[in-house]
């Protein structure tokens, strides 16, 4: 794929996505005819890192992109290396992120007790043991590694860890290896564990290499993971055609989520110049599941969800949620603006403005508790009726984006404690 | 600042194209440059390093990596910075269409980056420019090889002299209006079905 020439084409949108398993909104949207339905052509653009896409979208050679849900946020607050206006109109779903650990760190982890069954709490319990236990023998701190700092990735993990009293970057070490390297680099044994989108950890287990031990879905059941970027200047320059893009890409979100075509997709997303891999394992990622001892599958529900549950609804608090993960790690300070300029990215107002002709139900409100819902559970929508699915975090915590300050400061009074 | 030796680290997948741009910058004086072409490895090097000015190649996809190690590793005791100046649109456009993207330390005068900054950038395009130069060198190599073997087609089955099958392959491209090695390639394969060919 090269290089576009910028382009006078008013109908032409450039798109970057990186190989994993959820661009496959972005990549149905541009190849099925989601996008020409709604007149517009795609340049599609496979990316070699996240800081590439990020360079490409701050230099306009594309106009938006499959990008990590922090990312826009990161880059509206300047803690980029080139500071950027992006906004989110659309998320391309939850899920589909697994920790995955090697063998040798498996069997460590089982022998503390580890469930085998990708329980979040469980786990990370047996992972605290472990890391005492190597600090007791003075053995070398585990590494693990994320797909980019300001990733779902990297906050969902220090998550996890911290809730059982583990201090990233200080207990584990925490560094950035890119998707497709991640088996390598845990067979090479430079890394003890990942947390990365999918096919990388069935990729791992495939090879014999990695063990599955939890999934983003169970540390948090509604976890936004993937955005659509759009560059704001581009969006503004023809809202008519940023509404075309929105809505193509929500239809091609809601085919990906049908079952029925998961066939189809998989054989889409295997293409050489999409993934170059195996329909086999991008089918088996579609159905959520996930290798475990054995070569046996366990079926996780809502692993991959690309639209049900008003997933592709960017919420305000969900922006909040990650800025608060920034204030909580020391990357950025609170304050009334920075919060109001992070939340300010992500865009439901644009989401249900370019989605009004559908007439499909949408959230009237911006924001929600996050992690309130233990049960699926009817919300006030805009048409028709509208369920949201049970979105809790694994240690029962609840999120309030009208209180982040007291929600950092319990957070980071419990990481202090020992 | 003293105007101490810039130390330039230069890592690139491409071992050819690092060479051309360490090249450049030698020439320009620039004595203390290292090349690395394993990214993992100049990752895990730097802080030894110690770089004043990094080029990466955009398309290498440890750039994460980098700077993921920027952003969080206590290990590097000074910030870095893409590029020089962020209100500088056009370098950074320039760099990121050659192909190459640069992180500075913070503290150096915009003056004294800016000349390697323009060095790496054209070294870039000069390589890219030789590419092209060799792919089409390739490419004008095959058409000749694929008018030979429809010339050898011609002189076989219609006992033709050589400059007779050349002269029949140049008039039938002008008259159809094409390119003589599309003429050649449609008696290939025009050949290859009526088992003409037998290993012309």
């Amino acid at each position: 794929m090269n290089r576009a020439t910028r382009s006078s084409d008013p109908n032409l949108v450039r798109m970057g996505f990186m190989p994993l398993t959820d661009c496959a909104p972005v990549v149905a949207a541009s190849l099925l005819g989601f996008a020409e339905a709604e007149g517009l052509k795609v340049y599609l653009s496979r990316e070699a890192s996240w800081a590439t896409l990020r360079d490409r979208i701050a230099v306009r050679h594309l106009d938006a992109a499959h990008m990590l849900a922090p990312m826009p946020i990161a880059a509206c607050l300047g803690l980029t290396p080139l500071p950027d206006r992006l906004i989110v109109p659309l998320m391309l779903g939850f899920g589909g992120n697994t920790i995955t650990v090697s063998r040798t760190l498996w069997a460590d982890l089982k022998a503390a007790g580890a469930p085998t069954h990708l329980e979040a709490e469980g786990t990370a319990r047996a992972l605290a043991d472990v890391v005492a236990q190597r600090k007791r023998r003075g053995a070398a701190k585990l590494v693990f590694a994320v797909v980019h700092h300001h990733s779902a990735h990297t906050y969902q993990l220090s998550y996890w860890l911290a809730a059982a009293g583990i201090k990233p970057n200080v207990e584990i070490d925490i560094v950035a290896v890119p998707p497709p390297l991640m088996p390598a680099a845990l067979a090479a044994g430079q890394i003890s564990g990942f947390c990365a989108g999918e096919p990388w950890g069935r990729m791992a287990s495939v090879a014999g290499s990695g063990r599955c031990v939890t999934t983003n879905v169970a540390i948090w059941r509604a976890s936004p993971e993937k955005v659509l970027g759009v560059a704001q200047d581009w969006a503004e320059e023809d809202p008519e055609r940023h509404f075309r893009l929105i809505r193509a890409v929500y239809k091609a979100a809601v085919w990906c989520d049908d079952p029925a075509n998961r066939e189809e997709l998989a054989q889409l997303l295997s293409r050489p110049e999409i993934f170059d891999l195996p329909a086999s394992i991008l089918h088996a990622n579609l159905d959520g599941r996930i290798m475990i001892d054995d070569g046996e599958d366990s079926r996780v529900g809502g692993f991959l969800n690309f639209s049900k549950s008003a997933a592709n609804f960017p919420w305000k608090s969900n922006a909040a949620w990650f800025y608060a993960q920034m204030v909580r790690w020391g990357e950025t300070q609170m304050s009334a603006e920075a919060s109001a300029r992070a939340q300010a990215t992500y865009r439901p107002d644009l989401h249900r403005a370019a989605l009004a002709p559908l007439g499909v139900p949408l959230p009237t409100a911006n924001s929600k508790m996050e992690g309130a819902l233990a049960v699926d559970t009817a919300v006030p929508s805009t048409v028709g009726r509208l369920f949201l699915a049970a979105d809790g975090f694994f240690d029962g915590r609840v999120f309030d984006p009208d209180r982040i300050e007291e929600y950092v400061a319990e957070l980071r009074a419990a990481d202090q404690r020992d | 600042m003293a105007d101490k030796p810039l130390r330039i680290l230069v890592i690139d997948a491409n071992s050819i194209r690092a060479s051309i741009i360490e090249d450049g910058l030698r020439e320009a004086g620039y004595s203390s440059v290292i090349v690395l072409t394993d990214a993992t490895a100049a990752v895990r090097r730097i802080v030894e390093i110690d770089p004043d000015v990094i080029f990466i190649d955009l398309e290498n996809p440890n750039r994460d990596q980098l700077e993921h190690m920027f952003q969080v590793s206590r290990a590097v005791k000074r910030p870095v910075a893409m590029f020089v100046d962020q209100s500088d649109q056009a370098s950074i456009e320039a760099a990121i269409d050659a192909g190459v993207s640069a992180y500075i330390v913070d503290g150096l005068k915009k003056e004294r980056v800016k000349t390697i900054l323009d060095m790496a950038v054209s070294r870039f395009n000069a390589f890219d420019r030789l590419r092209q130069e060799l792919d089409a060198a390739r490419s004008e190599l095959a058409d000749r090889k694929r008018i030979d073997r429809a010339k050898a087609i011609l002189m076989k089955t219609r006992g033709m002299t050589e400059p007779d099958a050349y002269a029949l392959l140049r008039r039938t491209a002008m008259n159809k209006n094409k390119r003589i090695v599309d003429i050649a390639e449609s008696l290939i394969t025009a050949a290859g079905l009526l088992g003409e060919e037998d290993g012309a």
